[in-house]
């Protein structure tokens, strides 16, 4: 155990090493994150005018399917999962991920998922076509017949997640060094141990209902079918039990980056500790019981439209302590504006934005106009970009130094992050206003007056792509070489994965360190 | 929490990677099947990952005869093993789930209850009832209809009670070997172990006997509206499980017999499987309760 890695292709194919599976996880979700990203300029490209220009409609469907598919799915949460690999054995002081082989056949699924899922393109019929949401009975009679291999690819990647999560568990639960107690955890490590349980409890539900969806198109059953007595709505309820919930795992693992770079840079302690912690299980809680607020157009009894209502704004305290925390945590601090930071103050500023169009979404009687609209759009990219991805690029900034040895080149890094964050806005912010005005989410195709808007969407949409190739290339660049970080990389920098050395060893804690 | 110096973490391993070739070629194999075409890579796929599994249960059970796992690893399978069965449970919960709903909301809205009643107007003459013995389909459109409800239903103070029994006298009796285990005698636990196998066989034999009946006799089937459906989905997948379960014990039954493995401080193999089969169990209990009690 004490030597390093295998030369050669075989150290990523058979390796056990928490850092090996990071590095791994991180790279293909990068690599799918450029492809769903390709799908989401092809979208644009065509909404750049109104009419058909470059796609057909079916095509285009297939777009915003696959591109929604693949960013959830194959770059969001591998990444997240990646971060996990890395960081969470180095935080607590655990020489590796609890179970290392299984670890690494939850990364393996993934591609073979990803392929059989991409392989659809090529298929007669089609690619599926239904939305990521994949309603019945879009997805059920009127699918192309790709959909079972759509649903089977659904499958493995469940099976990936549940065993990714069971890991992470395992780890943060047995193998934390004498002395980390639970609430001496780095926030990061926390909002694992609930992303992680979350994971466990809606991808079997996830399961569940593409099994449902299989059985009734191709072995005669009725779940979904009125004429047997289910009911379309039932696939609604079912696939947003899982649905909202992950719209949090794929947050609060992004709640505790920023949780941990915004004190080294603003140079004090985080504020209010515990309280994030118990904001973020609050928020797990929630989290299950405001699914339908997806649904308030379906026609759900008014209880029900009013329940959903009133639990899905409770969400917004906890969401608003976590905001206070961070702003709190900068307020009077020495603050630097170093690449992580700028993308965790982005963070900060615009997930709000997200979260308060969220609120706009939750009431029930606006939804009815919002409902379907680009308003959505617009929330969900809020939360998802300057969300979730703005924080796993703070990440990769923030550790990178730490996983490679070397500094990274703080001009392009903050090149990437303002020609991303000017692209985001650029791209996303529009939406808002052609999404109240009425254009609907999902045409290839829309009225004259929308179109200033979305001509202004689309040059944003390629200027955000543009910002992910000068991130390419600083990371290249990086873990080629360049200077060297220092074993602590930042000034103000906390934690158990600053005191080893950068790069970081092959293996690490071998022998648990003391936490006092 | 850590107490002692070093955790195992084994070398490199092969098995992942084939675990995940056998998987894909599994389900690739599986959709290309269920989509007309051939059955021979869903098979080779299968028997892949079996074999793969096989020798991973193999290496796992090596190291740990060999004393390389510490006391701190072996929690990590339990965690790992307690969270496994939590999304069993889960997955269990969304057809519950999906039962429940049919049956408290959509089915009455379908019949016309509540403000919704327009939706009766799509299924004239529909009336919702529980077991739905007549679906909307029929209802609407007499003798053309495709989706016909079933002519009767399994009687759960039949074949279901006696099923019901087994189970739970299974869950003693893997309780009995348990503790058998925990004195250290070797010939009770495989007595009361094999008495378990052969009850988890027993309820499996029945409930294909009343499958059988259900789709010869009864015009109970997957294809027979809703009732159908949820009945088939939620008995079929218990089912599935108790056979995996079954499996599980009998391959722990064959370990002590042959192998002579397990020690009274050391048996988490067999906890393991035991504590899979006290949850099949307790799905067993709920769908006897929900289904077929309440259901009929």
């Amino acid at each position: 155990m004490a030597h390093g890695p295998q030369p050669g292709l075989t150290r990523w194919l058979y390796t056990t090493n928490h850092k090996d599976i990071g590095s791994m996880y991180l790279w293909f979700s990068f690599a799918m994150f450029l492809l769903g990203g390709c799908m989401a300029l092809i979208i644009r490209a065509e909404l750049f005018q109104p009419g058909l220009q470059i796609v057909q409609p079916e095509f285009f469907n297939q777009m915003t399917t696959l591109h929604g598919l693949i960013m959830v799915f194959g770059a969001v949460m591998p990444a997240f999962v990646g971060l996990a690999n890395w960081m969470i054995p180095l935080m607590v002081g655990a020489p590796d991920m609890a179970l290392p082989r299984m670890n690494n056949w939850s990364f393996w699924i993934l591609p073979f998922a990803f392929s059989m899922l991409l392989s659809t393109l090529f298929m007669s019929g089609g690619a599926p076509n239904f939305g990521w949401t994949f309603y019945a009975p879009l997805s059920t009679e009127y699918a192309p017949p790709s959909v079972t291999f759509f649903i089977f690819s659904i499958h493995i990647m469940g099976a990936s997640s549940i065993m990714g999560a069971i890991n992470i568990i395992a780890t943060i639960l047995n193998m934390r060094a004498p002395g980390m107690t639970l609430m001496k955890m780095p926030l990061f490590v926390w909002t694992w141990l609930i992303t992680a349980y979350l994971l466990i409890a809606v991808m079997p539900v996830l399961a569940g209902v593409v099994t449902m969806m299989l059985m009734d198109i191709h072995f005669g059953t009725s779940f979904f079918s009125a004429a047997g007595g289910g009911d379309p709505v039932l696939f609604q309820h079912v696939f947003w039990f899982f649905g909202h919930p992950e719209v949090y795992i794929m947050i609060l693992p992004a709640f505790g980056i920023v949780s941990m770079i915004i004190p080294t840079f603003a140079r004090k302690p985080l504020f209010g500790y515990s309280s994030m912690v118990y904001a973020t299980a609050s928020i797990a809680f929630l989290s299950f019981i405001v699914w339908a607020h997806h649904m308030f157009t379906v026609g759900m009894p008014v209880a029900g439209e009013l329940f959903f209502m009133y639990a899905t704004m409770l969400i917004a305290v906890p969401t608003g302590v976590k905001v206070f925390n961070w702003v709190t945590t900068m307020f009077r601090g020495s603050m630097t504006f170093e690449t992580p930071m700028l993308f965790s103050i982005a963070f900060v500023i615009l997930f709000t934005i997200g979260g308060f169009s969220g609120l706009m979404l939750a009431i029930a009687p606006a939804d009815f106009q919002y409902h379907d609209t680009y308003f959505v759009v617009a929330h969900f990219h809020y939360v998802l970009v300057p969300g979730a991805i703005f924080s796993i690029t703070a990440a990769v900034y923030y550790w990178l130094p730490k996983w490679c040895g070397n500094m990274y080149n703080e001009a392009m890094g903050k090149l990437h992050f303002w020609l991303a964050f000017i692209g985001l806005n650029l791209t996303f912010f529009p939406m808002h206003f052609v999404g109240l005005a009425g254009m609907p989410r999902r045409i290839p195709d829309y009225a004259l007056q929308f179109a200033d808007f979305n001509q202004i969407a689309s040059i944003g949409a390629f200027l955000f792509g543009a910002a992910q190739l000068v991130f390419l290339f600083n990371v290249i660049r990086t873990v080629r070489g360049g200077k060297k970080a220092t074993d602590k990389v930042w000034e103000s920098a906390h934690g158990l994965e600053w005191s080893i050395a950068s790069p970081a060893p092959y293996h690490t804690f071998s022998i648990p360190p003391k936490v006092s | 929490m850590a107490t002692q110096s070093s955790y195992y973490v084994p070398e490199q391993s092969r098995l992942p990677i084939f675990a995940s070739i056998g998987l894909f070629l599994t389900v690739f194999g599986a959709a290309n099947w269920i989509n007309d075409g051939d059955a021979y890579i869903f098979f080779f796929g299968a028997l892949m990952l079996a074999a793969v599994l096989w020798s991973w249960f193999a290496i796992v059970i090596k190291e740990n005869m060999e004393g390389r796992n510490s006391n701190q690893l072996k929690r990590s399978y339990v965690w790992g093993m307690g969270w496994f069965i939590f999304s069993e449970v889960m997955f269990f919960a969304a057809f519950f789930g999906a039962l429940y709903y049919i049956r408290t909301f959509s089915l009455p809205w379908l019949g016309g209850v509540g403000d919704r009643a327009s939706s009766n107007m799509l299924w004239p003459g529909f009336e919702h009832s529980w077991p739905l013995m007549i679906t909307p389909d029929a209802a609407a459109h007499g003798d053309a209809a495709k989706v016909v409800g079933p002519k009767a239903l399994i009687d759960p103070w039949h074949l279901p009670l006696i099923n019901t029994l087994l189970l739970l006298a299974s869950s003693v009796t893997v309780h009995i070997a348990h503790v058998f285990m925990k004195k250290g005698q070797r010939n009770g636990f495989n007595l009361w172990l094999t008495a378990t196998v052969i009850l988890g066989t027993a309820f499996l034999v029945l409930q294909v006997e009343e499958y059988m009946e259900a789709y010869q006799h009864l015009g109970l089937t997957l294809e027979s509206g809703i009732y159908g459906t949820t009945f088939f989905m939620l008995t079929g997948f218990h089912g599935a499980h108790v056979t995996l379960g079954t499996i599980m014990l009998l391959v722990m039954l064959l370990r002590s017999i042959i192998g002579k493995h397990f020690t009274p401080n050391d048996h988490f193999g067999f906890e393991a499987a035991s504590w899979y089969w006290h949850f099949v169990d307790v799905v067993w209990v709920g769908l006897f309760i929900f289904v077929y009690v309440l259901g009929g």
